[in-house]
This record gives structure tokens, sequence and C-alpha cells, in this order.
């Protein structure tokens, strides 16, 4: 089956220069986006998944030093267009949701005109027009009384709101790929459900790619068609999600899997993954994971491993898909939540 | 973990919490709630936010003062108790652990010193050896070392600083902890540690939770008995395997309906449930509508709660 790229990044690396030294934040990221697609890029603090997203918006601080790699957008690597481009592009052709509904809209404006101001740039729409527009947006995110709220400032919304209205502004000139940093994580499980119906709604509507960055699994097993999952500036294992909830093949994702309470009775002891996340300024030799792998072999010290194919669209960086690597089962839990599917 | 006939460690009945009280600014935090909960018990409380789960927490534990209700811990009435003595004397049994591990560690202090804070206020060593001494199998206790003990919280991370934290709390040999939303600021992979870490103090040193959450999965594993709060009130309350199959509230069901949860079938078919707010009936209270499970609503809902339940189990 044939499916339509629109976005692919390349060999990525990211560093960021601090006091105590270069933190190497990504290290080789690659990954496709199909048209029309959810993607999710699943992974802990510090492991790359927001960096990956604000690289694409080269939106990162002046600290960043982007070291390799390519982000191919419609032909033209966006790692290398200029400032100028990257405008017209931004918003327009990319837009993104930021985490905290609270910080990414201008208190001293109304959301009306920050709803439209975008529109009116990119599409030199007259005011009129723009206002139309807006409204109509306003209609689609769901924010009642659209009219009269137009001239509301954001601390007259509840952060539910403000959510939406962000979206509003992301998706006035109907861009073809949505990058949504934890968009829900700063909201209550309630509306947060509400946001996401919201997204896939509208995903249904224009048809938008949407990059889906966030640490929650639940969210992910709600929102994605395919799932990236990345350690320590790495995307260890990548496949349609079903592949990964269900035949999950990386020892790292296993262990996300089986710390997450919804599969175990009440009173059981959850697996927990050992150690802490990796110091980005001395990421570890070889595999970044093999500190807290308790399947960790000689190999992964000393070399990292490459992706191993599993089917057409299921990939995972370890050394236990080597046909010279001794076989390994999956904890017990995973492997429960298996059979029961069958 | 029912009929046991286990002691009531604590019991607050008609607690309520107002702040700016008989202004025009008046917020009802907590309004007029009832729960209890048993030695060795976890009791789960859960809502989202500004429903007043944090405040019931600091209020149990005398952050602040309740503007009604009592509070029993151990038959003693806390909501009472007003001199500094009484007080101190009732934290010696009573600690807290913080949401946000980066907040509630002073960056200016040692790690000794943080986990040693109550030892001198409370229990003074009689010589730094001592002090050491109790600081270093605090440490050993959550899961440090000794030679954490003179780094300051900047040099830890997020689970680590947790630690810190229940340390702290501990310090003391409390009977009861209220563990307002511990995890919440933690990453995935660390979360499972620190809940393990709490689980298996519990045992080890008997201890009473209460588990303040909004993440409802967790509080499920985590607690025997469930509270289910909406705006200052305590809607829902039993048993947690209970809530979580068998709740009947609306605004419990909503809640229930809106986790996500990471399997990608059953997220397919899920059906989200919204909850439309109605005015509370004039007689409504808890009533029980199965043994140990309470809902809020009046005598003629409770009825048609109960075949709702009765309907569910025997689906």
């Amino acid at each position: 089956m044939a499916v339509a790229t629109i976005l692919n990044v390349r060999d990525l690396h990211v560093s960021f220069d601090t006091f105590a030294g270069k933190v190497r934040a990504l290290r080789g990221v690659a990954f496709d986006l199909h048209k029309g697609e959810t993607l999710a890029i699943v992974g802990e603090s510090g492991s790359g998944k927001s960096v990956t997203g604000r690289s694409i918006m080269r939106l990162l601080a002046p600290t960043a030093n982007i070291e390799r790699g390519s982000v191919l957008f419609k032909g033209a690597d966006l790692l290398k267009s200029g400032e100028k481009r990257m405008q017209a592009i931004r918003g327009r052709e990319i837009s993104m949701i930021f985490q905290d509904p609270m910080t990414s809209l201008d208190p001293t404006m109304t959301i009306g005109n920050q709803i439209m101001e975008s529109y009116r740039k990119h599409m030199r729409a007259s005011k009129g027009a723009a206002r139309a527009r807006a409204l109509e947006l306003l209609d689609i995110v769901g924010i009642p009384d659209a009219k009269r709220r137009f001239s509301h400032y954001p601390h007259q919304f509840s952060g539910g709101q403000r959510q939406r209205i962000v979206i509003a502004i992301a998706l006035i000139c109907d861009p073809e790929i949505l990058i949504a940093d934890e968009p829900t994580t700063a909201l209550d499980v309630t509306i947060q459900a509400q946001i996401l119906n919201l997204m896939k709604d509208i995903q249904k509507k224009v048809s938008t790619s949407i990059i889906f960055v966030t640490h929650d699994l639940g969210v992910v097993a709600n929102v994605a068609d395919r799932v990236a999952v990345m350690y320590a500036g790495r995307i260890v294992e990548v496949g349609r999600t079903d592949e990964i909830f269900y035949s999950p093949r990386h020892p790292y994702t296993w262990g996300l899997l089986c710390s997450m309470p919804t599969l175990y009775e009440t009173g059981e002891r959850l697996y927990a993954i050992p150690g802490t996340p990796p110091n980005m300024l001395h990421p570890p030799a070889g595999d970044a994971f093999h500190l807290r792998n308790p399947y960790a072999m000689g190999i992964d010290a000393k070399e990292a491993p490459p992706l191993f194919q599993i089917s057409e669209t299921h990939y995972a960086a370890t050394w236990l898909l080597d046909p010279r690597s001794p076989a390994a089962e999956p904890p017990e839990v995973i492997q429960k939540k298996r059979r029961s599917l069958c | 973990m029912l009929n046991t006939n286990r002691k009531k460690l604590l019991e607050v009945d008609g607690l309520k919490q107002y702040f700016n009280k008989g202004q025009k600014t008046e917020v009802r935090a907590v309004d007029d709630i009832s729960f209890y909960i048993e030695e060795g018990e976890t009791f789960g409380l859960v809502g989202e936010s500004g429903c007043g789960k944090s405040t019931t927490g600091r209020s149990i534990i005398r952050l602040y003062t309740p503007t009604a209700g009592r509070i029993l811990f151990d038959g003693e009435d806390i909501a009472r108790i007003r001199s500094r003595a009484e007080i101190l004397r009732f934290r010696r049994d009573a600690q807290m652990i913080f949401q946000d591990p980066y907040a509630s560690l002073n960056p200016r202090m040692k790690v000794k010193d943080i986990v040693a804070e109550g030892i001198d206020l409370h229990d003074p060593a009689k010589n730094a050896r001592e002090r050491d001494e109790r600081v270093y199998r605090m440490l050993e206790l959550v899961g440090l070392d000794e030679s954490h003990a003179d780094r300051y919280p900047h040099e830890f991370s997020g689970g680590q600083r947790q630690r810190i934290g229940i340390a702290r709390a501990l310090a003391l040999k409390p009977r009861f902890i209220v563990c307002d939303e511990p995890i919440s600021a933690l990453d995935v992979s660390i979360q499972a540690q620190v809940v393990n870490l709490l689980q298996d103090l519990q045992k080890s040193q008997n201890l009473t939770y209460l588990f303040i959450a909004h993440d409802l999965s967790m509080v499920k594993f985590i607690s025997d008995r469930i509270g289910v709060m909406y705006y200052g009130k305590l809607v829902e309350v039993g048993p947690s395997e209970e809530i979580y199959n068998y709740g009947v509230h609306p605004y419990t069901e909503s809640l229930l309906s809106a986790i996500p949860l990471p399997d990608p079938e059953y997220e397919r078919s899920r059906k989200r449930i919204a909850y439309i707010p109605q005015p509370p009936g004039a007689d409504a209270k808890l009533r029980a509508v199965a043994p140990g499970h309470f809902v809020y609503c009046t005598e003629a809902e409770a009825t048609a709660y109960q075949e709702k339940r009765n309907k569910r189990v025997c689906s």
C-alpha cells in the first residue's frame, strides 16, 4: 500500500549549549509523516520529543545547534530555509499547539484579534473576511456565543476554552501539518477527552496530518494511527498503534507499558523501570537504555543497535532482534494482555 | 478489605472549609463532607482541579482551620485543637507528602537538614551523630543512601526528590500520611517506582494513607476505598473495585469514561459520557446503594441508582 508522505525527517542531530557543556538532545531522529495520519511521539521528559517538534518548526532557543540532518517538506529542506520562508510556513502550512494554554495566548490582545492575526497575514484577507473565518473557527472548536466572546481577553476563558482558542488559531489557515506538543497535559481528564475528540473530528474534516507529542500512553492509544517511542534522543521503536501496544519489541516500550496501573489487579506490585533517564550531557555509549534494561547484553554497552524491521510498518532499535541474540520474552503482564486479545 | 472491623483511624464528619467567609468572594471549597479511613488502609480522593480534594487534605492535617465539622483522629477532635502544643503533638502522627518535588524542598537546605527538620522540632537528637544516624536510616528506607545526605535538592532528579519528601514525612514515625498528588509531577517510569515504595512503606511501617490524585486509574490501583469529589461535595464513596466497575453517580460515570487507557481496542470502542450538572435535591445526602457503597442523592434517586448498579453487576 503506497502512502503519501508529507514530511521526512532524516538523521536529525540537535544539541544545546549550556554552562555544563553540550546537551545532546537529538541523536539521529528519523521518521516519515504520512498524509492525513496522526503520529504520536511518546517519551519521558528529556527524551527529545518536544525538541523534535520545535526543530521542524525551527522554533529552537538560540542556544540550540542543529548539527546534522534534514527535514524535507514539499521537496525543500526546512533546516536550510531562510527565516522569511519559515515565517511564511509557520501558521500557514505547518502549525503548532503548545502545552500550556495559560501562557501561549497574548494576555493583552482580544482572542478575536489573535485568531484573525495569522489569517490576515497569510491570506492577505480583509478584516471582514478574517472575522467571518475566525467566527467559523470558534464555532468549529466549540466556543459558544462566539460573536460576543470575540472581543474578550484570554483571562476571561477557562483552561479548556483557551486550548480550544489555541487550536482555532492553529487551524485557521488549514495547515497541512499540525504539531501538538502535549496539548492536553495541563487539562483535567474530562476536558482532555473533549479536546481529543475535537482534534479527531477536525482531522476528519480537513485531513490535516498531526504530530502528537505526549508522555501519556492512554492519550496515544486514543488518538494515534502510528506511534514513535523516543528514548535519549533517538526513536527506539516505531509502528502502527496496535503493533506498539499489542506486540511491542523494545524493552523500553515493554517497561513503559508495564508501569501502567490499569494492567494490574489492586494489590499487585507494579513493574517499575529501574534507574533514571540518562543525563544527556554525557549520553551512555552503545544502547542508551542498556543501564536500565534487564535484557541488556554485552554488545548493548558497546554499540548502538540499528533499527530492525519487524513488519512493513514496525521497526525497533534493540539488539534483541538480531538473529544472533538469545530469544527474549516480554514481561508476563504484556503477554497476558496479548493472550486476552486472542 | 471490608468487614474486617478494623479501627477507624480518621473520621471526618460534616467538614466545611470556606474561604473569605461571609464576604462576596466566599468560596465553599469543601462543603459538608463525611468519610472515614481505617487503620492501615489507603483512601483515595479523586476529582478535577478545584473540586476541593487538596483543601480536604490540608484541612485534615490542620494547615487550615476548618470552618465547621469534626475531624476525629484516633478519637480526638483535631478540628477543635487550638494550642501550638496540641497541634505539634498531632503533627507527629500525621504528615504530608506534597505534589511538586521541586517546590516542596528548600533549595538552600542540605538533604539531611530537610529530613531532620521534624526530628529537630519534635524529638531532638542527643548529638549530631545520633541525628545523622536517624537521617541515614530514613534515607535508606526510601531507597537513597548516606552519600546523599550532604547534598542539596537541585542535585537530584524529580523521583529522588520525591523520595526525600517521603523520608522527611516518615522521620517522626507518623501513623497517617496525606499524599497530595505525590506522583503527578513525575515521569511514567518513575511513577511506578514511587508507588511501589509507598506501598512497601505502608506495609513495613503500618501507615494509613489519604491519597489525593486526579489520575483515577492510579488511585484505583493504590486505594482500598475511593471517594469522588465534585464542587466541594463527596458525590460517591466505596471500595475501589466497586466504584471503578459500578460507579453510578453521573459525575463518576463521566470521570470514568474520560480516562484514557493504554489500549487502542478499548479506546476505539469507548463512549464518552458527558456530565450535565443538576442541582441536588433538597434531602440529598450520602445514601447506601450497596454494602459500603454510598452515593450523594435523594431517597428517590437512591432506589434508581441501586437498580442501575445491580443491573450492571448482573450483566
